[in-house]
């Protein structure tokens, strides 16, 4: 019967072609639900239109904000939207981690000679989210060639790695949420003020909300590196090379998130949800 | 082989009386209760054996199986599995061992099988040509040809089951672990079902660990019994030694009386 041929090296599927498996599998799903898909994903994409319709009419009436101009908010809304809409197409799959362990579909996942969190996100892959995305690089387009930039190849790489980043820390976060759900067994509502809240408030450049807010998303939740710094280097108001490349500091924050959840995987090990 | 020695493990249960004052009071002080799932359990397994490992409800046996698949850490005790710690070397022990919940699918619902199949043999890294074989053997053994290419979700009890054991086996694994994998099956699809662990064990000598309440499974199946209750091990020995020539749904009753369990 079954006899497995004897190989001279182990073969391992990348992990790039599983999560793209795992994502094909997730969209023959939807497709199944073709009317909830659609509508769902229209849904998403209108809805996250108010955000731009609120700072639009906003500055209709007033026409800086703390010295900020539209074009100046318009280019902190972009990179933040972009930000967050690819870490959620990417990383929401954490937001559903709380089913995963109550109905033990965790304890499958360990039974798979795989990455946790690759398996994870691989399960949960939310196309849905597309709708959001979609919008989101309108706005972006929108908004880079409304902004008052000198454009350089410098501020090219900043704007690329600065979204880059940027998703890294949204992703940091939902990770968060899912760790935390091992000692709670749900996500804990508090940490959106982190994900959906942040998006929101980061539309305005974040020393708006004056110093200790700077200060608590300069070195707590890195969401200033992201943003503030390097659209004061963008917009010209500073030179410096360390603004341009700050975001790349923001992925330090991923060594705590992945620290807490290496944590519980250990505590789920030991209590067994 | 598979070598457990002196396993131990205990959970912390949260416990409360009923009643909304109770909960609001659970809220700020919690009574936690320690309850021992293992005490001291031992045993050995040999290559190619078929074990039946039974018990009442809460008896341990889940507890014991998900230590063995790495899925969690004992308190204290050794595990070896073909010389690897199961909750140690995850990803390297899982690689080589197969599991079926029968209560729980690993299919993904929506899409036909086959399409879970694929995403298998991408999670396990199979070979094209082992994949190939492997499937195309448990297709015919299982008798899935059209099955496979069905949702999961519109699938009978009976022909998931089926499918749930092809899916665990794709990656030919040394030990398969079966947790009540009949439950809720018809008779039919039970026989079906019995009869292919049976051909697995003697053509591939594949070794089965098998928790069940029904023990036409353990007379069909094992040869040896494995009996826990109260997280201890209570008996160890052959089917036919304990059976007898009479009724086996009496005989492992009347043991469960005698052990108070």
């Amino acid at each position: 019967m079954m006899k497995s041929i004897p190989r001279k090296k182990p073969f391992k599927t990348p992990a790039v072609r599983l999560y793209f498996h795992y994502i094909s599998i997730q969209i023959r799903c939807m497709m199944q639900y073709k009317k909830s898909f659609i509508l769902t994903t229209l849904g998403q994409f209108l809805a996250s239109f108010n955000a731009f319709v609120g700072i639009y009419f906003m500055f209709r009436r007033f026409h800086s904000i703390a010295g900020y101009t539209y074009s100046d908010v318009l280019l902190c809304f972009s990179l933040i939207s972009m930000e967050f809409s690819l870490a959620e197409c990417a990383a929401r799959g954490f937001d559903r981690f709380s089913h995963l362990v109550r109905q033990g579909t965790f304890d499958r996942i360990m039974t798979r000679p795989r990455n946790e969190i690759l398996q994870v996100l691989g399960n949960n892959f939310e196309l849905t989210r597309l709708g959001r995305t979609v919008q989101a690089i309108i706005i972006f387009f929108y908004g880079i060639s409304q902004a008052d930039i000198d454009w350089s190849f410098m501020k090219v790489i900043t704007v690329v790695i600065t979204i880059l980043c940027g998703a890294a820390v949204f992703s940091g976060i939902f990770l968060i949420n899912a760790a935390l759900c091992f000692f709670t067994l749900e996500g804990l509502e508090v940490v959106n003020i982190f994900t959906d809240g942040a998006r929101q408030y980061g539309e305005y450049p974040i020393d708006v909300y004056g110093k200790r807010m700077v200060k608590f998303c300069t070195f707590i939740i890195p969401y200033a590196l992201v943003q503030l710094y390097p659209v004061k280097y963008l917009t010209g108001r500073s030179d410096s090379l360390l603004y341009a490349l700050i975001p790349l500091a923001a992925l330090l924050f991923l060594l705590p998130c992945y620290a807490l959840w290496r944590y519980g995987v250990r505590k789920y090990k030991s209590s067994g949800s | 082989m598979i070598v457990m020695k002196n396993i131990r493990k205990t959970y912390r249960v949260a416990r409360r009386n009923a009643g909304f004052g109770e909960a609001v009071k659970s809220f700020f002080h919690r009574d936690y209760e320690t309850v021992t799932a293992l005490d001291n359990v031992s045993f050995a397994i040999q290559d190619g054996e078929t074990v039946g490992y039974i018990g009442p409800n809460g008896a341990g046996k889940s507890t014991t199986i998900k230590i063995l698949s790495g899925i969690l850490t004992p308190d204290s005790g050794e595990c070896l599995v073909d010389g690897r710690t199961p909750w140690k070397n995850r990803i390297e022990h899982v690689a080589k061992i197969g599991v079926v919940f029968g209560q729980r699918s690993q299919l993904w619902w929506d899409v036909p099988v086959a399409d879970s199949f694929e995403l298998l043999k991408d999670i396990y890294s199979i070979p094209p040509e082992t994949y190939r074989r492997n499937k195309d053997e448990l297709t015919e053994l299982l008798d899935l040809g059209e099955i496979l290419k069905t949702p999961a979700r519109q699938l009978s009890l009976g022909q998931r089951m089926r499918c749930e054991l092809a899916a665990s086996l794709l990656h030919s694994p040394d030990i398969l672990f079966l947790d009540e994998p009949t439950i809720g099956l018809d008779a039919v699809s039970k026989i079906a079902v019995r009869e292919f662990i049976v051909k697995l064990n003697q053509e591939r000598k594949t070794t089965v660990i098998l928790t069940t309440h029904d023990m036409q499974d353990i007379e069909a199946i094992t040869k040896r019994i494995i009996l826990i209750g109260k997280g201890r091990i209570l008996l160890d020995g052959g089917v036919s030694d304990i059976s007898g020539n009479g009724n086996i749904d009496h005989t492992v009753a009347e043991l469960y009386r005698s052990y108070e369990i």
